[in-house]
């Protein structure tokens, strides 16, 4: 019997339900994990995502056919039962549960198991086959509770306000930017976004979510506003002409990769925060153990590593090629500038 | 977290112990500026104990205590308590791209109390007791520490344990920074910290103490050193200002001798006497209080007098097979014999010549060799020339005498301390080149962490190719950006942390010398090979051969 879902060259296919997950080529019909751009695509017929990545899409690739569900909503593609359900990466973000001839199989897409507060927690779900993501999967990777995180996020920036700097927050413009911002909310201050973020922050805003107050930074935002101020900008603002209106100013990037200290200093960045929308080794061990999956394929990131270890604790495993994130293990920060977007989402 | 940055504000006011260390060296390798790392250093010599600021100048002046435990038993008591199988934890070194880091992410959360904070002074003595125990002591001692500390001190414990302490602070800084604590000059202090002293005996006053230092007899001076000329020398002015040199390919040092006693130190401030026979006779010939600059150089003595000296000077791979041998066979001596060529007077009579001229320092220099009179101890010559061109056309010239260029000193000029501009230039030749495949991938370290930097390079022989360098610098972060996708996308096998790669990527590669090896498949070794750019303009059938390196081999490699 032929596998429920295939791994092709357009990406993750169901052939008895005829349609792609996350496909990086395009298909007629897309089930969509989440909005990030390595996922989401242009060019396909018909989307399927959750009503919350629906705005998102409208905001990155226009007007489109969209379908749009809630969490656990049973959805029918011939005959193959399809479900969406918290991957608690960013806001909207799903697995995908396929049932057919009474066999589960789900795709995690990026996930995170800590609930960020946004992204609606993460639901471990029963399959017999798991698709996982494995951007950060070895133990180097360990995350600090997010709370001591978003600690240190604001002690950085009360110390830099003392010296009267600006603290630039250096965060991927979807979802890394609005979960700083919540965590910002405490210090009871204006934040200033650059335009792509604040473009983001509409669409979050349109998908029914409530965030902090914000300012739009326009050529015409007055100098002295910056002084002591907080600002968030994506990462290819980071060390363009653009930041000079800062100066002084501190960088702050807000990365998983900004666990190893080599990935820091190659950015060039005054501080890292570790602050990450995917899971860290344990949490990926935790999510694979908790769907008590016979069979575990293994997608982008440390996928060989990952893919070994689950073999030898006896759950058989095997690694696959896809197009998601950039490439295999590849940290941000030197991107060739064509995949700079892609980068940007998948370690900010 | 880990580069995560520390306010000022908490740092604490006095004392310290081992975390404020830990603390420093935290904010020394998140500074992007040198002022901060300036700074935070000026703010630990201020309140830090006296003990462990002498331990701070000894592990930043390359006093370190010696190594006592091997990376693959640190890494096994690591797997140990993480739990985890040794193949991963090699697949987390080569992201991580330091062990050190690598074993303090790895280490499972501190599970002990620590009895009380210690010092800094306290973890480096234990390291110098525990030198000669068992590894059972060790592992004994090492995991207890691992398991009472956090993530920042574990990484600065493992830096002491294995040595490695490059954090982007020279000892010029360190020095800058200890000045500015105890308001002395620069290059006092760097004086009173040369020399051979041992960290667990001494105390900082007296390390600073102007008479107890100059009671240590083998103290050598801070040296001297040049900036690279890159403008033609007519931007100089008067040739008739200058004395012009070769610049030799050796290793770089002093000869000293003071109460009858010789002492030969290397640019490094290691202390070698024993290791050059050559110069023992120095000890009766030379007068006494004397300091002298020069290069050890592997040279054979001759009667035939040529290019200002008798005899050759010998490529740097000679000299070579003399470093790091603590006993010398006779057959090392004759073939790889040793001279000491001078450049300069530092010291005579006991009296600090620093200050006067170079021109007055030379002729006393050459003086004290002529009466010396013997093939231990030669003279680098002086260049005779009489305007630019002239010696832009010597400097071509320079290869065929093992020398790397030219030397240009200003006559007037004093003999400073460290790298200064202005008064001596170095001008050297352009480097060989050749143009290679990329065939071999490797990730770096330290800022190219988890990055496929560590480049191995071939060459064609017929329809083979045959590797001959490694060259891990000279492209732009850009590049090494372009290269790391390259490799991700067109690797071919992978063996352990190398990757082979499609031969497509053709690069010129730059080196100073060559030489024949057996150790090498190529038959040849290169001298400081380093990419000079990248041949966007070739294809892989374009590169080099093997019989091109052969060639080159002939010409220089003699």
């Amino acid at each position: 019997m032929e596998p429920l879902i295939l791994f092709t060259n357009k990406g993750l296919y169901c052939s008895a339900g005829n349609f792609y997950i996350d496909p990086w080529k395009p298909v007629a019909n897309a089930v969509i994990t989440h909005a990030h751009s390595d996922h989401a695509k242009p060019g396909h017929e018909k989307y399927l995502c959750h009503r919350f990545t629906k705005p998102l899409l409208q905001a990155r690739l226009g007007p489109n056919y969209y379908q749009s569900v809630e969490w656990n909503e049973t959805v029918f593609i011939n005959g193959v039962k399809i479900s969406l359900h918290p991957a608690g990466h960013i806001i909207g973000s799903s697995q995908i549960r396929l049932e057919y001839n009474d066999e589960v199989w789900v795709v995690s897409g990026d996930y995170k198991t800590a609930d960020d507060g946004l992204s609606t927690a993460f639901e471990p779900v029963r399959c017999h086959v798991f698709i996982t993501e494995s951007t950060f999967g070895l133990p180097i990777y360990k995350w600090q509770p997010q709370e001591e995180i978003y600690n240190n996020v604001r002690k950085w920036i009360l110390e830099n306000k003392q010296q009267n700097k600006t603290s630039v927050l250096i965060a991927y413009s979807l979802g890394k930017a609005q979960r700083l911002l919540k965590a910002l909310e405490p210090l009871n201050e204006t934040v200033y976004l650059h335009g792509a973020i604040w473009n983001m922050h509409q669409a979050v805003l349109s998908a029914g979510f409530t965030l902090p107050a914000v300012e739009r930074i326009t050529p015409e935002t007055g100098k002295e506003k910056w002084k002591g101020a907080i600002v968030i900008a994506p990462p290819g603002a980071d060390g363009s002409p653009w930041m000079k209106r800062f100066d002084p100013c501190e960088t702050g990037v807000c990365s998983g990769w900004m666990q190893v200290r080599g990935n820091a200093r190659r950015r060039n960045t005054d501080a890292g925060f570790a602050l990450s929308d995917h899971a860290d080794w344990e949490g990926l061990l935790t999510a694979v153990k908790a769907t008590g999956a016979l069979k575990v394929f293994v997608t982008h990131g440390f996928q060989s590593a990952f893919s070994r270890y689950l073999n030898e604790t006896g759950i058989e495993s095997a690694e696959v090629k896809t197009e998601y994130g950039n490439d295999e293990e590849e940290p941000p920060g030197l991107a060739p500038e064509q995949s700079e977007q892609i980068k940007e989402e998948h370690g900010l | 977290m880990i580069n995560e940055p520390i306010p000022k504000s908490e740092l604490p006011a006095t004392g310290g112990g081992f975390l404020s260390f830990a603390t420093l060296v935290n904010v020394l390798a998140s500074a992007t500026k040198t002022n901060e790392k300036l700074d935070a250093l000026t703010h630990y010599f201020s309140y830090a104990e006296d003990h462990d600021k002498v331990w701070v100048i000894a592990l930043f002046s390359g006093r370190r205590p010696k190594r006592i435990v091997s990376s693959s038993l640190l890494s096994l008591w690591c797997c140990g308590l993480a739990n985890l199988p040794l193949w991963l934890y090699e697949e987390s070194y080569h992201t991580v791209g330091d062990l050190a880091e690598t074993i303090a992410l790895l280490l499972p959360e501190k599970n002990e109390q620590a009895i009380q904070p210690q010092s800094l002074s306290y973890f480096l003595e234990q390291f110098v007791q525990l030198e000669k125990a068992a590894d059972e002591t060790k592992k004994s001692f090492i995991t207890h520490c691992w398991m009472q500390m956090n993530r920042d001190e574990r990484f600065v414990f493992n830096k002491l344990l294995t040595g490695g302490f490059r954090i982007g602070v020279s000892q010029k800084m360190m020095v800058n920074a200890l000045a500015k604590t105890v308001k002395a000059n620069p290059s006092v202090i760097a004086h009173r910290i040369s020399g051979k002293w041992d960290p667990s005996t001494t105390a900082f006053e007296e390390l600073l103490n102007e008479h107890a230092s100059a009671a240590d007899a083998s103290k050598p001076y801070p040296f001297y050193l040049a900036y690279a000329l890159d403008e033609e020398p007519a931007s100089l002015g008067d040739t008739k200002d200058w004395q012009a040199e070769w610049k030799w390919d050796g290793i770089r040092g002093q000869i000293i001798k003071r109460n009858n006693e010789l002492f030969v130190w290397s640019r490094g401030e290691e202390l070698i006497t024993e290791k050059f026979p050559e110069y023992f006779p120095l000890k009766e010939l030379l007068p006494d209080g004397i300091v002298i600059d020069g290069e050890i150089l592997a040279y054979r003595h001759t009667a035939a007098a040529a290019n200002g000296f008798h005899g050759a000077v010998l490529p740097f791979a000679i000299l070579q097979t003399r470093i790091g041998r603590k006993n010398i066979s006779r057959k090392q001596l004759s073939g790889a014999p040793v001279a000491f060529f001078a450049y300069d007077l530092i010291e005579y009579n006991y009296e600090d010549q620093r200050k006067r001229p170079l021109s007055e320092r030379r002729l006393l220099l050459e003086d004290i060799v002529a009466v010396v009179n013997n093939a231990g101890l030669q003279l680098s010559p002086v260049i005779s020339f009489n305007n630019w061109n002239e010696l832009k056309s010597l400097r071509e010239t320079s290869r065929a005498l093992n020398a790397e260029g030219v030397m240009l000193k200003r006559k007037a000029s004093a003999y400073q301390v460290g790298r200064k501009v202005g008064d001596w230039w170095k001008w050297k030749i352009d480097p060989l080149t050749i143009d290679a495949v990329m065939v071999y991938a490797q990730k770096g370290h330290g800022r190219r962490s988890n990055l496929y930097t560590d480049y191995t390079f071939a060459v064609k022989d017929d329809d083979k190719l045959v590797t001959f360098t490694k060259a891990y610098s000279g492209l732009t972060d850009k590049e090494f950006a372009q290269v790391d996708a390259f490799v991700k996308r067109n690797s071919i096998e992978k063996f352990g942390p190398v990757r082979t790669v499609k031969p497509e990527l053709v690069f010129e590669i730059a080196f100073e010398g060559i030489a024949a090896s057996n150790r090498h498949k190529s038959g040849v070794a290169l001298r400081f090979p380093r990419i000079l750019r990248w041949r966007h303009d070739k294809k892989a059938d374009e590169i080099n051969t093997l019989s091109d390196l052969k060639k080159l081999l002939e010409v220089y490699g003699k």
